[in-house]
């Protein structure tokens, strides 16, 4: 089977038509047709062997991925599932998405691991690696079966406590140091609960002060952020920092990279656009976690997603069945959907105003993350050779979200009736396309 | 829509009017045939009763504790002592609250030495269709309980609703329904007359209907 | 007047005044041996309250009994969460029963909002977690004007753990609208998060010290302290917090002679206020509590007997 890619802007710098032949990209070409392909000629004759996508005026980009999703499956199918939550990735120009561990059961066995893997091939949209808890049951004190989980035929090498900090450092220590033997890397989220307890959840500020909800400050995060990157430089370990959120976690990041220490780090697209001030009607569709901050923090997450400092984008996909949002804000779950509308708000906010190439952003949502993952075929140059995971852009179609035609089974989406502008018109899975025209296949 | 309720001034109804607001319709009454209207009245009230013996004079806001307290100075002057007034605020008794935007209650105060047991003679500017007098009968129950409640008004205009009727009325005005019968005194409007004029179809005065102020 | 009473921020200084003005008719009403009025007959008031609170509950109650609504007390307590059953869910089946008026008290800050917007009925914030307590700053703000004549260019200082106190939220809109100079004073941990931007936008100050603020006091107004708040670091202990925030017997002592004593209540006597302050001529504790009844006849009044009027 073939797929060609026609007329296609290759990360928005030069344009090119791509031969797809058994799932690796085969041929690069800039003009005046293929070399490679046998037999009768791409579009006019309808060829059944070759499929073909007119790419006039989009952006491809290496497929996108996602280091931090939560598909909820097992435990909470009423939310989200691998199958639902692989095809609101698909949708959202991603090939492959890691899976968060706090599921329930907890994801803390190698053969945990594995039975999302196997649901994600099943699926088939999109490669689902799962990620390891840091800590059995997520309880913070005893390791999770770290290496049986690197083990397994999911490989798992990005592990995380996330909906939970791994608050104590002596754990967080051996955790660390624990990992090296197989090269994995810890996704921390950074909340020290003693400065950010369970009902947290507006950032610690006036507007906070105002509306009487408990604050968030930004040191919960920071304290950690530092405290963690001392302890990457100390046990020669990779620490990754799910969510940053403020302009102090970053000024400790740019430190610690400039000091060569191992630390990466993701920020998602509502902390790229939203702010505190959404929360003043108590709309739990606005509570996450890390919370929404405000505009001098945002900027600053701007700054550093361009200029390197943050690494990635990661969306931290959050379904949840509407009961569960339908609370007093204080009571209602954190957390909000983001798969199908990244690009979208990546490509507004950063592109839109050009502190990003197009270049840029198949850095921070597909290379970087595939890097940071360990995913080999993922995250690659649209080079001839390397598997064809591919994401097509239309850098100028406006898009009105509509929560309502979402694939997730969920609706606490925060950019309903939005208009951005950029978004997915096809994604390709090793030459197979699971979008086109922006519609599962 | 209910056709039909009588402004007493298409204006605030304790300032006076405006200058050079349009006076509308034609003056039934003047300041001197008021004046005289309530002397007769007062003097009724006296004879009626044979004199102040568990008299009470209770107006209903907000021209008839006006006329109220004319009515009272009237007998103190022919009598030579003071009749207990007091004021009987109806708002939270009217049977239309619902179908009107909600207002705020006016001041009640009892007459000194109370209702019980006394000869309570309301007072109000215009009865129409006697629902304000049905309201004042239900404020007053939760007040006390009176020996005998009469009724004096200085404009009858008919169309009565319900079975009231006034002990002591200063003028009889027939009236059609769709007619306004506007009260201007004094205390409240800067200048004392009774007008009578079409219901102008662009304004809607929103007033109860026996002409109590909105 | 907006529809429903969720914050102060709903009111204008008119509809204040209205308030204010219906609620001394309403205390008239108290006095008589007939304390009812047929103004709300017909109408269903429903007291929904997810947290425990005699005093507030019992005084809507009485407020509406004496209009002559019908009024239900549901208890909600304990979390939702818990009980699996999603606060919209809880407030729809209350308010399918045909309910006109809903008095919420929760401990969430903000969920009288969010109810307002799952129903039709008329709702009205009894005491929303930290946030705001409507009523409670009106018949605070009545009860100084009576005592005062006027709250304009008076200085009012609120006393005690501001960080948790929603009276202290309301009352701070409601004196600014009034026109009183406002003080706030608290140990530093116990000011809210960003007060000091807070202040400058909204006009009022801030002091660490009572002394030097309550000689200048034209009223004061004591807020309760939790002793909980202790195991969060807040203060080291209760001596401590009286002999730096108490109203105690010797700031009595300098306090104008004239100058009205508030608190909300429950009172913690001898924490936050001497039983000598709260027991003195001074002390405008139990106004307060009458004040409470009128001014929520009034604000039921205003709010449910007439047409929707949709503001």
């Amino acid at each position: 089977m073939s797929l060609v890619i026609k007329g296609a802007s290759l990360r928005g710098e030069k344009t090119a038509d791509l031969l797809i032949r058994d799932g690796v990209i085969a041929e690069v070409s800039t003009g005046g047709g293929f070399e490679t392909l046998v037999g009768a000629r791409s579009s006019t004759t309808g060829e059944s062997s070759t499929t073909e996508i007119d790419a006039d005026g989009l952006v491809a980009l290496p497929g996108l991925v996602d280091l931090h999703t939560h598909l909820r499956e097992p435990g909470r199918e009423d939310a989200e599932t691998v199958l639902t939550g692989s095809r609101a990735a698909a949708l959202g120009g991603f090939t492959a998405v890691l899976a968060m561990a706090n599921t329930s059961p907890v994801t803390d066995t190698g053969e945990a691991a594995e039975r999302i893997f196997d649901l994600g091939r099943l699926a088939g949209l999109v490669d689902v690696q799962p990620v390891g808890a840091v800590t059995r049951g997520l309880g913070g004190q005893e390791l999770a079966e770290l290496g049986l989980m690197a083990r397994s035929r999911a490989k798992v090498r990005v592990f995380s406590d996330d909906g939970r900090c791994v608050h104590d450092p002596r754990v967080m220590r051996r955790a660390l140091e624990y990992i090296r033997a197989f090269g994995g890397v810890i996704s921390q989220h950074s909340q020290d609960p003693d400065l950010a307890g369970p009902t947290a959840c507006c950032h610690e500020g006036e507007l906070s002060g105002r509306l009487g909800l408990p604050g968030w400050p930004g040191i919960a995060e920071e304290t950690i952020v530092a405290r963690d990157v001392m302890l990457a430089r100390h046990t020669g370990s990779r620490v990754h920092v799910a969510h940053v959120s403020t302009a102090g976690s970053v000024e400790v990041i740019r430190w610690a990279k400039a000091q060569g220490i191992d630390i990466t780090a993701e920020v998602t697209p509502h902390h790229l656009l939203l702010t505190t001030d959404l929360l003043a009607g108590y709309d739990p569709v606005y509570k996450v976690n890390p919370p929404l901050r405000p505009d001098e923090d945002v900027a600053a997450l701007r700054d550093a997603l361009a200029d390197g400092t943050i690494d990635a984008v990661a969306t931290d996909h959050a379904p949840h069945a509407r009961h569960d949002k339908e609370h007093a804000f204080v009571d209602a779950a954190f957390g909000m959907l983001g798969l199908e509308t990244a690009l979208s708000v990546v490509s507004e906010v950063m592109v839109g105003s050009g502190a990003m190439t197009w270049s840029d952003v198949a850095r921070v949502m597909s290379q970087s993350p595939a890097r940071i993952a360990g995913l080999d075929g993922h995250g690659g140059t649209l080079a001839v050779g390397q598997p064809a995971n591919i994401t097509l852009v239309d850098p100028d179609a406006m898009v009105v979200v509509d929560r309502a035609t979402s694939a997730s089974l969920s609706r606490n989406n925060p950019w309903h009736e939005r208009k951005l502008t950029g978004a997915v018109v096809a994604t390709v899975l090793r030459g197979a396309p699971t979008v086109l025209d922006g519609g599962l296949v | 829509m209910v056709p039909t309720h009588s402004a007493s001034v298409p204006t605030a109804p304790d300032g006076p009017t405006s200058p050079g607001s349009v006076l509308e319709g034609r003056i039934v009454l003047d300041a001197r045939d008021i004046s005289r209207a309530l002397t007769r009245i007062s003097h009724e009230i006296l004879e009626r009763n044979k004199g102040l013996d568990k008299l009470v004079l209770l107006g209903i806001p907000t021209r008839g504790v006006h006329l109220a307290r004319r009515v009272s100075e009237r007998i103190a002057k022919v009598e030579g002592a003071q009749v207990p007034l007091g004021t009987l605020d109806i708002t939270m008794y009217r049977d239309d609250l619902r179908k009107q935007p909600t207002r705020g209650p006016h001041h009640t105060v009892m007459p000194p030495g109370g209702v019980d047991g006394k000869v309570v003679v309301l007072v109000d500017d215009v009865l129409f269709s006697g629902r304000t007098v049905r309201a004042a009968l239900d404020a007053m129950n939760d007040l006390g309980r009176p020996a005998t409640v009469r009724l004096a008004v200085l404009v009858d205009r008919g169309h009565r609703e319900l079975p009231i009727r006034a002990d002591h009325v200063g003028k009889n005005l027939p009236s059609a329904r769709n007619e306004r019968v506007m009260v201007r005194l004094e205390e409240s409007d800067g200048y004392d007359d009774v007008r009578i004029a079409p219901m102008d179809s662009l304004v809607n005065h929103g007033v109860y209907q026996d002409g109590a102020p909105a | 007047m907006n529809k429903h009473l969720l914050s102060i921020d709903d009111l204008d200084v008119n509809d204040v005044s209205v308030l204010f003005d219906t609620a001394a008719e309403m205390h008239d009403v108290q006095r008589r041996s007939v304390k009812k009025l047929p103004a709300l007959r017909g109408r269903t008031v429903v007291n929904l309250f997810f947290e425990d609170s005699t005093r507030t509950r019992s005084s809507f109650e009485i407020a509406g009994k004496w209009l002559s609504a019908d009024v239900i007390n549901v208890s909600a307590k304990g979390s939702s969460v818990s009980k699996g059953e999603s606060l919209r869910d809880t407030v729809l089946t209350v308010a399918a029963m045909g309910v006109d008026g809903l008095v919420i008290r929760h401990g969430a800050s903000g969920a009288a909002q969010q109810v307002s917007q799952w129903t039709e009925a008329v709702v009205i914030n009894a005491g929303d977690g930290m946030h705001e307590h409507p009523t409670q700053a009106l018949l605070d703000a009545y009860t100084l004007q009576r005592r005062m004549g006027t709250l304009e260019d008076k200085r009012v200082a609120i006393v005690g753990d501001l960080t948790h106190s929603r009276v202290f939220r309301s009352n701070i809109l409601l004196l600014h609208k009034l026109g009183a100079h406002v003080t706030v004073v608290a140990p530093p941990t116990l000011m809210p998060a960003g007060v000091t931007a807070w202040s400058k936008d909204a006009g009022f100050e801030t002091s660490y010290d009572l002394d030097e603020v309550l000689p200048d006091a034209d009223a004061v107004m004591m807020l309760r302290v939790q002793r909980e708040r202790m195991n969060g670091a807040y203060f080291p202990s209760a001596r401590e917090y009286t002999v730096g925030y108490g109203l105690t017997r010797e700031r009595l002592a300098v306090l104008k002679p004239d100058a009205p004593i508030c608190h909300p209540g429950p009172m913690n006597r001898g924490l936050e206020i001497a039983a000598d302050a709260a027991d003195a001529a001074q002390s405008a504790v139990l106004d307060q509590v009458s004040a409470g009844v009128a001014i929520r006849m009034s604000v039921l009044y205003h709010l449910l007997a007439g047409e929707e009027s949709g503001a």
